[in-house]
């Protein structure tokens, strides 16, 4: 028989992949450790939650979600939000998207102020805005309506996304624009052709975090919105935070409801990070 | 590609466009509240009305209350506010509201048939939303809000838990109070637990203890600027705190508790004595119906003066001026608060109610709380208030006297230093 | 320069201007109308309700630059970034570059990871207070990290973790991190994804080792991204506030005290709006000067 004893890199190897995974097994526990904390408290009853330290609890109240979604009108809120996320996602990458290109690739006059302009917009927060901004609204004819609420929800991630997209832009090597322009594209078709596929990852960075923003917003839903069928998931989720009396346990499983379908985007976008990253690395080879 | 967007884009434009703005409707009042805890009991009224009356009552819950606020504020700008609503800030701002002319002076409606509906309700609950003759605010004297319910802020004892300790009677005096806590210290039982996290509760406490030590006159001296903070008076109210901690009397953390934490603690029985108001008791009920508990004024420090505890309207609604349908709200209003629909929310929800004939099927916890209604006095019904800075200063030092860093003579100093400079700058912008 | 291509010049100038347009348009209307009203409102001395506002030129400014308080919480601020500086993106940084290679369980670990940014800030607030509670009930401590201590031997680290103003704050930048990290992690992995693996290739074939390639390959291709991440956390970090209202209130005097809580307590608690504007206003001043600030020592770097 021959037995080879591993060799020294070997063993260095085996020791660093443990020590990484141990140390990513425990990040990873404080970050289920939350979670699974709040699936738990949403089996329980509002007597046992306080009084039961028990990891799983005996007796399961599954029924706490369906109270959630009757009691908390789930129903059209979570139409609303899923309506106002896809239309500000879908609205951000576009309008940043451009902008980032012409900041990145493009001249024209005032170029670098405008740029500023929005950056400097990200430093300055603006507490007590929503006084002129609803009054504006109003006189646009904007309040209480789901376009307004999605104009201001696009503003809000908007610097945020033309400076990633820029990020990424400038890294595309110019080269592959100059062949797209030989081959007779307009800078939109190059814009729409070239640098966004090439951005892929940056899209999914920008999607993920602004469907994050507008799922988990409800300060500027419940200042600009009145009418209970315009209202996303989160102010649903407010009526369950009574000033006083907290029903916990219908209230973790609201949450729950309310986390899962981000986490299901989140999921979908950073396949596409991996997914992105391989194709341009495939096309870069091409060129070499 | 292109067309699966395009497609998307279309059917986002359609959803979105296709919310046409609501045309006005003479027959519909809306009321905008923060209550999420009654809002059940509100829905069912504004079933029971539409069905007497035939007009439709609209209730839109925004929570929570500081975002209510801000929603308040921002559509009182832009001119959108609805038909009744309810205003959270000091009297200062409702004299701002009022005097911008979004809400409705209610006196003759009150005074109508003989004062019968101004009679129907608490007097205490209605000071709170009148304004006297010769107020400092410059709001023409009348009633310019409807309270619909009543409440009071006073002390809870956990019998079970006093027991333990061996104290059968609650105390009587601030004396007996800090031997009490003593005791449950020694047996391992936390004495006090108030939600000294939000500071107008701790200003509630120190304010009661302030009337009863030095008398309404002198803290409203004080107020004005004639007796300064640092005066013996006002380190005796320092100093109770100070005699709590040395006491042990308090629970754990108590500065960075929210009331509704606080609440928690004393249903689950983590504590003895609690200082809470009356909404308290469907709190305690929900989280711990077999609770044995009472209700009993704060204990004393001097026996010459009377205690008085804050109390007055719990919540209140205004009418809009420029609302078209004003005279409708103001009838809503009026039945809401008549016998049948405030013994149903007492009910519900199990707060005092504004209706003083309504008071039969409150439990005796309740009834408890409403005897002493006639003790109260309120921030609002006071002829001046301290100025909201130095109210700041001076809550956030009794805070720093909990947690130990400060004494009482240097948080008196440190108001008084905050007061003179608040004085001299009101005296300068006065002067511009 | 003939007049046609001059005219030329112009058209395609503005052909690339519409570009911005859209994003240009939208900002136009959201921020900087609503922000000329605030820096207006900042020169007034107004409640947020009546109807008159009294001007009053810079004396709010100058009240500001003497409040104590206000600098205070500036500092709580800063503590807190300076946390999520080093903590929350180191971490970040090496998370992203564990699951960069080719390792079992890399999907698994990627959506982890994502999990605290998931939640809101409300429920990370209320779990957060109760493991870190520091109550006692019949004895045992009803917190869960005083309860673990307690229970594995290590009773004399039980503390008042929110409750002592020497680790409240601590405590408070440690979760925000731990809420926070997911996005550096996020953006770290996207950027660590557009390295091309042929340069540390080129480098192993030099000779390199670890170290080295990781200073001369990884930092260098990073550094736009790093900019962008430090950039992201010091504006998300000053204005943190929802999390510190659901774990200590108001309370713990001015030790949890910081710029927004303030800003708040301006709008609502003293109704001075004209003041809570200044507050807005030097805050963003002072947010630009630091990212210029930043800017300035990148370029440094790059050129270096």
């Amino acid at each position: 028989m021959n037995l080879t004893l591993p060799n020294r890199y070997q063993v260095i190897r085996g020791v660093k992949t443990s020590l990484t995974h141990l140390f990513l097994l425990t990040v990873a526990a404080t970050c289920l450790f939350p979670l699974f904390w709040m699936v738990r408290s949403s089996l329980m009853s509002n007597q046992t939650i306080f009084t039961d330290k028990s990891l799983v609890p005996a007796q399961m109240y599954f029924h706490n979600y369906v109270t959630a979604w009757t009691q908390g009108n789930f129903g059209i809120y979570f139409l609303n939000s899923v309506i106002y996320t896809v239309s500000v996602v879908v609205g951000i990458v576009l309008v940043s998207s451009l902008a980032a290109y012409a900041f990145s690739r493009l001249q024209f006059w005032g170029k670098n102020a405008f740029f500023y302009m929005f950056i400097a917009a990200m430093m300055i927060p603006l507490p007590g805005s929503f006084v002129p901004l609803t009054v504006l609204m109003n006189k646009l004819h904007l309040v209480n309506t789901r376009l307004g609420y999605i104009l201001c929800m696009i503003n809000v991630g908007l610097s945020l996304s033309i400076l990633l997209f820029k990020t990424f832009f400038d890294k595309i090597p110019s080269d592959l624009e100059d062949s797209a322009r030989i081959d007779g594209c307009s800078k939109l078709g190059i814009w729409w052709h070239v640098a966004l596929p090439l951005a892929r990852p940056a899209i999914a960075v920008v999607v993920i975090f602004n469907a994050l923003n507008v799922w988990n917003e409800y300060i500027l839903a419940t200042l600009l919105l009145s009418d209970k069928a315009l209202m996303p998931l989160q102010r649903g989720l407010m009526v369950f935070q009574g000033s006083h009396s907290v029903d916990y346990p219908v209230l973790m499983a609201g949450l729950t409801i309310a986390a899962a379908p981000i986490i299901i985007v989140y999921l979908f976008m950073q396949d596409q990070i991996v997914k992105g990253a391989l194709r341009e690395r495939s096309s870069i080879t091409e060129f070499l | 590609m292109k067309r699966t967007i395009a497609l998307v884009l279309s059917i986002c434009l359609v959803m979105v466009v296709g919310c046409a703005q609501r045309t006005g409707d003479l027959n519909k009042i809306v009321i905008w509240h923060w209550m999420t805890d009654r809002d059940t009991a509100f829905q069912e009224l504004a079933r029971r009305y539409e069905q007497q009356t035939g007009v439709k009552v609209v209730f839109e819950l925004y929570a929570p209350s500081d975002v209510y606020s801000h929603k308040i504020v921002a559509s009182a700008q832009a001119k959108i506010l609805p038909d009744i609503f309810g205003i959270l800030h000091k009297k200062h701002i409702v004299a701002e509201f009022i005097k911008s002319g979004v809400v409705a002076d209610l006196t003759t409606d009150f005074n109508a048939d003989g004062k019968a509906w101004r009679n129907s309700l608490f007097p205490r609950a209605l000071a709170v939303n009148q304004f006297e003759a010769d107020n400092p605010y410059g709001v023409a004297p009348g009633i310019y809000g409807v309270p619909i319910d009543v409440t009071n802020i006073q002390m809870l004892y956990n019998k079970a838990l006093l027991a333990k300790a061996g104290v059968t009677e609650p105390p009587q005096t601030y004396e007996e109070f800090l031997d009490v806590a003593q005791a449950l210290y020694r047996v391992g039982i936390e004495g006090f637990v108030s939600g000294w996290g939000e500071l107008w509760m701790v200003e509630c406490f120190a304010s009661n203890y302030a009337f009863n030590i030095m008398g309404e006159d002198k803290v409203m001296a004080t107020h004005r600027g004639e007796v300064p903070y640092t005066d013996p008076d006002w380190i005796a109210v320092f100093d109770l705190f100070k005699r709590l901690v040395d006491h042990h009397a308090l629970i754990e953390g108590v500065v960075t508790k929210a009331n509704k934490y606080a609440e928690q603690d004393f249903a689950l029985e983590r504590a003895a004595f609690a200082f809470n108001g009356s909404w308290c008791v469907n709190v305690y009920h929900e989280m711990n119906p077999e609770l044995d508990y009472g209700v009993m004024l704060p204990p004393r420090v001097n026996m010459d003066r009377p205690m008085r505890i804050w109390g007055g309207a719990g919540s209140s609604f205004v009418v809009n001026d420029l609302s078209l349908r004003k005279d409708k709200a103001i009838a809503f209003l009026k039945w809401l608060t008549a016998k049948e629909q405030q013994v149903f929310l007492a009910e519900k929800t199990k707060n005092l109610p504004a209706n003083r004939t309504a008071l039969s099927s409150i439990p005796q916890v309740l009834a408890d709380f409403a005897a002493a209604m006639d003790d109260t006095t309120h921030p609002s019904v006071w002829p001046l208030n301290e100025d909201p800075q130095v109210v700041e200063v001076f809550d956030k030092g009794l805070q720093s006297i909990i947690i130990g860093e400060k004494t009482p003579a240097q948080v008196a100093a440190e108001v008084q230093k905050a007061k003179a400079a608040r004085m001299q700058k009101q005296q300068k912008r006065s002067q511009m | 320069m003939s007049k046609r291509s001059a005219l030329a010049g112009f058209k395609v100038n503005f052909e690339n201007f519409l570009f911005v347009l859209p994003a240009v348009a939208i900002f136009a209307v959201f921020y900087i109308y609503p922000f000329y009203e605030i820096f207006n409102l900042s020169l007034h001395e107004w409640n947020g309700i009546s109807l008159t506002k009294q001007f009053i030129g810079f004396d709010n400014f100058r009240e500001l630059f003497q409040d104590a308080v206000w600098w205070f919480s500036m500092k709580n601020a800063l503590y807190i970034t300076f946390i999520a500086l080093t903590f929350q993106n180191v971490l970040a940084f090496a998370l992203a570059m564990a699951c960069d290679r080719e390792i079992r369980l890399k999907g698994f670990y990627r959506m982890i990871f994502f999990i605290p940014p998931v939640l809101s800030e409300i429920v990370v607030g209320l779990i957060w207070s109760w493991i870190l509670n520091a109550g006692q009930q019949g004895g045992e401590p009803i917190g869960l990290l005083n309860f673990a201590l307690d229970r594995f031997g290590f009773p004399n680290l039980v503390h008042n973790w929110l409750s002592d103003p020497k680790t409240a704050l601590t405590c408070i930048a440690v979760v925000h991190s731990w809420k926070g990290f997911g996005w550096g992690f996020v953006i770290f992995l996207a950027g660590f994804q557009t390295i091309d693996r042929q340069l540390y290739e080129a480098a192993k074939v030099d000779g390199a080792g670890f170290w080295d390639s990781f200073w001369n390959v990884t930092i260098p291709m990073m550094l736009p991204v790093i900019m962008v991440v430090i950039i992201l956390t010091i504006l998300g970090s000053m204005q943190a506030f929802v999390l510190i209202l659901s774990m200590v209130g108001q309370g713990l005097v001015y030790h949890t005290e910081v710029p927004v809580t303030r800003i708040l307590f301006a709008m609502t608690g003293s109704s001075r709006f004209g003041y809570a504007c200044t507050m807005g206003v030097t805050f963003g001043g002072i947010l630009i000067v630091v990212s210029y600030f930043l800017n300035l020592m990148s370029k440094r770097m790059k050129q270096a």
